[in-house]
């Protein structure tokens, strides 16, 4: 499919790779995220990556609407040929069930799978990480197996804490701070997806076009590890991704 | 340096900046000020670069108290400043001293929001490259909040020789907001083809009211529903300043300052940069109607409105 450039506005352009949830589709957006950045020095203040998009916020004092959609077309020709840096996986523990994962028990009689199982297929899969939005840190996550896919809860929780990891129909998340919310929530993790460090630095270890795994923790490693998070200890477990 | 001590809070007022971009990749709003005029001329009265932060005032004003000899500037239509009991005009620049007492009188339907600044600007940290408040995230500004009484606010370095009254061009000025039917100038898309002919007819020909729902993330509308064709959903996609989203009840919303970067919902339409400030002197039962520009229109409006936002509109005042 050819790429769309739709206006948005009098300073932002839409460039559409495709209309559906698909990793060669994002993979594209990224490749095109990082080059527009790199070749395009001057005149752009923001860009965000979608699943299958790419918003670009650019000065309109330095292009015109027309000018720049050539710019971003004379620079999707190089595209196939771009590389792309180094992705990585980043290593999210979790503990699954009793308190933290409250639906772990309704997961498995939905499903049809043990408790274990269900465990065992959502810690196995290396998600990639389509893009964040909707609140700071929110990872949208690809490549769940279906086997463990869930209806919503038919009555969301007004309170849902921070580090919840749940299903929500065909896909599994995070949330990053506490909101209501309406997954089925299997566990929940003891590491901060966002957060200001000293010095005001943002940190943000789930980056758009990484991945992801869930590792599962006791409750005692859980208590621990949040130690070291409060104290400012706690080390990422980063590192680069290859996909075999 | 301590400057203002806040002897009043007054109804919201945060502090704002031309907002945290870099990090809406990683869900960050990216917030600033509301008026984005409104904000380059209160820091130009007193010398600043238009990067600066200034208080942005919702509604009703604080009551402020002078710590420091300083220099400060107002812009807005909403509130009238009172220095030392007397009323003075915005849009202009005041060499203020230490013990002196800054309050704010209301206009009635004159606009919601309103901007000061102080020589220096407003000393909060730098998160993420920006003095912005975001609230809900808890962050920015005023240790991620609204003024509080009993806050002292801070204000950086600024040269002696930038020392002086100064006041807006009112030629470059905005019209004073009035109750009537406002024109804001959109570009279709980017989902304009999800909506059928009478769907889009209908945005364009109608009158809608703001909502009472209404705040900096997003102003929901209510009027004539807008017809799609089929699906009002998306697969989540990245939303502009003033991206016009259409939920399935057809009614609606601009996204706003603190909107989130992404959403699901089809948008028939983008308000233009430039008219975004129509919509921080909105107020709930305010009408709009929406008129359509073309790119090329609109890349032109663009460049004039830059023009606008720049030192030139402010001069030495005049006696």
């Amino acid at each position: 499919m050819a790429v769309r450039y739709l206006a948005a506005g009098d300073r932002c352009v839409v460039a559409e790779f495709g209309k559906e949830i698909d990793a060669a589709v994002n993979k594209k957006v990224h490749q095109f995220n990082h080059i527009v950045k790199k070749r395009i020095k001057d005149g752009i203040v923001d860009t965000v990556p979608t699943y299958r998009s790419l918003l670009i916020h650019f000065d309109p004092a330095v292009f015109s609407f027309n000018r720049f959609v050539n710019e971003l077309k004379d620079i999707e020709k190089t595209l196939d040929s771009a590389e792309l840096p180094p992705s990585f996986i980043a290593t999210v523990p979790v503990c699954y069930g009793g308190e933290l994962g409250p639906d772990l028990e309704d997961m498995a009689g939905l499903t049809g799978l043990s408790v274990e199982e269900v465990v065992r297929i959502h810690t196995s899969v290396d998600y990639l990480i389509f893009c964040l939005g909707f609140t700071p840190g929110f990872p949208f996550l690809g490549g769940m197996d279906q086997r463990i896919a869930a209806p919503r809860l038919t009555n969301p929780r007004t309170h849902v804490p921070r580090g919840s990891v749940g299903i929500g129909g065909k896909q599994t998340g995070i949330y990053p701070q506490e909101s209501p919310g309406g997954w089925r929530l299997l566990g929940r993790t003891p590491v901060k997806l966002f957060e200001l460090r000293e010095g005001d630095t943002p940190f943000f270890p789930l980056k758009p076009g990484n991945y992801i795994r869930f590792k599962p923790i006791t409750l005692d490693e859980y208590h621990s590890i949040k130690e070291q998070v409060t104290q400012g200890e706690y080390q990422w477990d980063i590192k680069e991704y290859s996909a075999d | 340096m301590p400057t203002l001590k806040v002897v009043d809070k007054g109804f919201f007022t945060t502090a704002q900046d031309l907002g945290r971009y870099g990090y809406q990749q990683y869900g960050i709003p990216v917030s600033g000020a509301a008026d984005n005029f409104a904000h380059c001329m209160a820091n130009f009265l007193v010398g600043n670069e238009a990067e600066e932060a200034t208080l942005e005032i919702t509604m009703m004003g604080p009551r402020l108290e002078v710590l420091k000899d300083t220099l400060v500037g107002f812009a807005g239509f909403s509130l009238a400043p009172v220095i030392n009991g007397q009323e003075v005009d915005s849009w202009a620049s005041y060499k203020v001293y230490a013990g002196d007492k800054i309050l704010f009188r209301r206009k009635q339907k004159k606009g919601l929001r309103f901007f000061m600044s102080v020589a220096g600007g407003i000393d909060v940290p730098l998160i993420m490259n920006s003095r912005s408040t975001y609230v809900r995230g808890a962050f920015g500004g005023f240790e991620g909040r609204n003024l509080m009484t009993g806050d002292v606010i801070d204000s950086g370095q600024y040269q002696p020789e930038d020392f002086i009254e100064r006041e807006v061009d009112e030629r470059q000025m905005p019209a004073v907001p009035s109750g009537g039917v406002v024109e804001v100038r959109v570009v279709m898309g980017t989902e304009e083809d999800y909506f059928t002919d009478r769907g889009i007819e209908t945005f364009l020909n109608s009158v809608y009211q703001v909502s009472i729902q209404s705040d900096r993330m997003g102003y929901r509308f209510e009027g004539e529903t807008i017809e799609h064709k089929e699906t009002f959903q998306i697969i989540s996609d990245g939303i502009a300043p003033g991206g016009i989203q259409v939920p399935g009840n057809g009614q609606p919303i601009v996204m706003l300052w603190d909107r989130h970067a992404i959403g699901g919902y089809t948008k028939i339409a983008t308000v233009i940069f430039p008219d975004l400030d129509i919509f921080a002197q909105l107020v709930p039962g305010n009408n709009v109607k929406f008129k359509a520009v073309s790119t090329d229109e609109a890349s032109r409006i663009a460049v004039a409105y830059s023009q606008r936002c720049s030192q030139t509109s402010v001069r030495l005042k005049s006696k």
